[in-house]
């Protein structure tokens, strides 16, 4: 389980996260809803040990991880796998070295295995393995999201975090990577934390949304508890509301 | 004016704090040259695109600043009857200040912003982030290579920009200025001291440790996207190019 409690974090005297508290459950995909530089990254960076909260705990498993450091950070951090917004995929790397760089690095598997296990990954994301050899420029968007989901999940990770899975993706597409983060999950049973504005797709694969507004969490709760909330912001959001969000 | 004796001290701190902070970036990149995981094969393809892929620039940069200086030297040398002078003042100019000089402000150019650019890049496509994220320290997969890279491979450079230097200045002065071999060489054996080389060895060294360390420096804390990125490799290019030059004083002091 993923507790967060009271955290609060500014930039240059501005108040971006205001005392946030939050739980997700193990096994569950929870979603942080909230429009576009409402500080739903930021918070997904506290998470994943990117930056350090001004207050506040984020505890996993009973430890709160912001005071880790040093080794117990590197031993934390290897727990859990993160698809980026962009993907991040390494430019100077193949799709094959993006995904076993994770077990070259961090592991002293034989190059048979990493192979066996690259390929694995990429018939799980149903990519051939004519796309071992491209690298990320010439790859398409859909196409990076899938590597580098093969990537985050490469280490069989116990907490996946999703940044914006599908911005930038036609609707196809953010079915399909959809389609693939409920498949893994059902796979894996993995903890996981997305944080998205896409609604409403976002309610097919959450167990439990929160939605952050102004650095606070105002609504947490299943897909259809959320979408029948009484918080006017909270339906304002959801059916897109002009005035709400220039709010 | 109490404005700006405001403006001009926080410009001064801003330099100081930017100055410690790369001190400390660099102190902490070479702490992690002696932490394993050590990657060889990372150090090798950094050694490649830092050295081996500045040769050619070097080597052209190299020829026709030894032309000139024979073709100038000789004219003024000429004046005072000491043509057999020649090959000692290209070969002093060239090893003790030219050639370090020089060939770090081309590899500032070629290189230096080649890896601002690469890190920048790196920086706002989260590409750090996911090393980090990774259990990877970024400063040690990324930076700690190019640093030792920038070391290893400028003095190599340098010493490649001075004998091609020595033999362009025997092109013009030899072969087309009819200055006598054997003088241009003999002069040359005759004025160069082992304090010389060492010298030019220093300066390389240290200009290639700076070169590099402002370049990623400057990537990895490159912010607001693609003008971000572009504005710190341009910093590169003149924040490398004036401590090259500044260090140079320093260190030529030094050997006097």
């Amino acid at each position: 389980m993923i507790k967060i409690v009271n955290l609060t974090k500014s930039f240059g005297g501005h108040k971006v996260l205001d005392g946030i508290n939050l739980t997700m459950p193990t096994g569950q995909i929870t979603v942080v809803i909230g429009k576009s530089g409402v500080g739903k990254s930021v918070l997904l960076k506290h998470i994943i040990g990117l930056l350090k909260p001004d207050s506040g705990q984020i505890i996993v498993d009973g430890q709160d991880i912001s005071l880790l450091a040093g080794r117990q950070l590197r031993q934390f951090k290897r727990r859990f796998g993160v698809l980026f917004q962009g993907g991040a995929l390494f430019d100077s790397l193949n799709v094959f070295e993006n995904i076993a760089f994770p077990l070259r690095e961090k592991t002293r598997l034989t190059e048979a295995e990493i192979a066996k296990r690259v390929r694995e990954r990429l018939v799980q994301m149903s990519l051939t393995s004519e796309v071992e050899t491209k690298f990320p420029d010439e790859l398409s968007g859909g196409m990076k999201k899938r590597v580098a989901l093969a990537r985050a999940m490469i280490q069989e990770p116990e907490i996946m975090f999703y940044d914006e899975p599908v911005t930038g993706l036609d609707p196809p597409m953010t079915n399909t990577v959809f389609h693939l983060i409920t498949k893994t999950h059902q796979e894996s049973g993995y903890t996981a934390l997305m944080v998205s504005h896409d609604i409403p797709e976002v309610f097919r694969v959450a167990h439990q949304v929160a939605m952050l507004h102004k650095g606070r969490i105002i609504a947490a709760g299943t897909s259809e508890e959320i979408q029948n909330h009484p918080d006017p912001m909270v339906q304002s959001f959801i059916r897109g509301e002009v005035d709400f969000l220039e709010g | 004016m109490a404005n700006l004796v405001r403006q001009l001290g926080q410009r001064s701190l801003n330099v100081v704090i930017e100055a410690g902070g790369m001190v400390i970036f660099l102190l902490e990149g070479l702490a992690l040259a002696l932490v394993p995981p050590f990657r060889p094969r990372r150090l090798l393809q950094e050694i490649y695109q830092i050295g081996v892929k500045s040769t050619l620039i070097v080597m052209l940069t190299g020829a026709f600043t030894g032309m000139v200086m024979a073709l100038q030297g000789y004219y003024t040398l000429k004046q005072y009857g000491s043509e057999g002078a020649l090959g000692s003042a290209v070969a002093l100019s060239l090893i003790r200040e030219m050639g370090p000089v020089l060939t770090g402000i081309m590899v500032s150019a070629r290189a230096g912003s080649a890896v601002t650019a690469e890190i920048g890049i790196m920086r706002i496509t989260e590409q750090l982030d996911a090393l980090d994220t990774m259990a990877v320290n970024p400063i040690q997969y990324v930076v700690m290579p190019k640093l030792l890279a920038g070391v290893i491979a400028v003095p190599f450079l340098t010493a490649i920009f001075d004998v091609v230097g020595i033999l362009g200045g025997y092109l013009v002065g030899v072969v087309l200025l009819g200055v006598s071999s054997g003088s241009y060489f003999a002069g040359m054996v005759r004025s160069v001291v082992p304090l010389d080389v060492y010298g030019g060895i220093v300066k390389s060294l240290v200009f290639g440790l700076t070169i590099i360390l402002v370049a990623c420096y400057k990537g990895y804390y490159t912010q607001h996207g693609a003008e971000g990125v572009s504005k710190a490799t341009n910093q590169t290019v003149v924040l490398s190019a004036v401590l090259i030059l500044a260090w140079d004083y320093v260190l030529t002091s030094f050997f006097m």
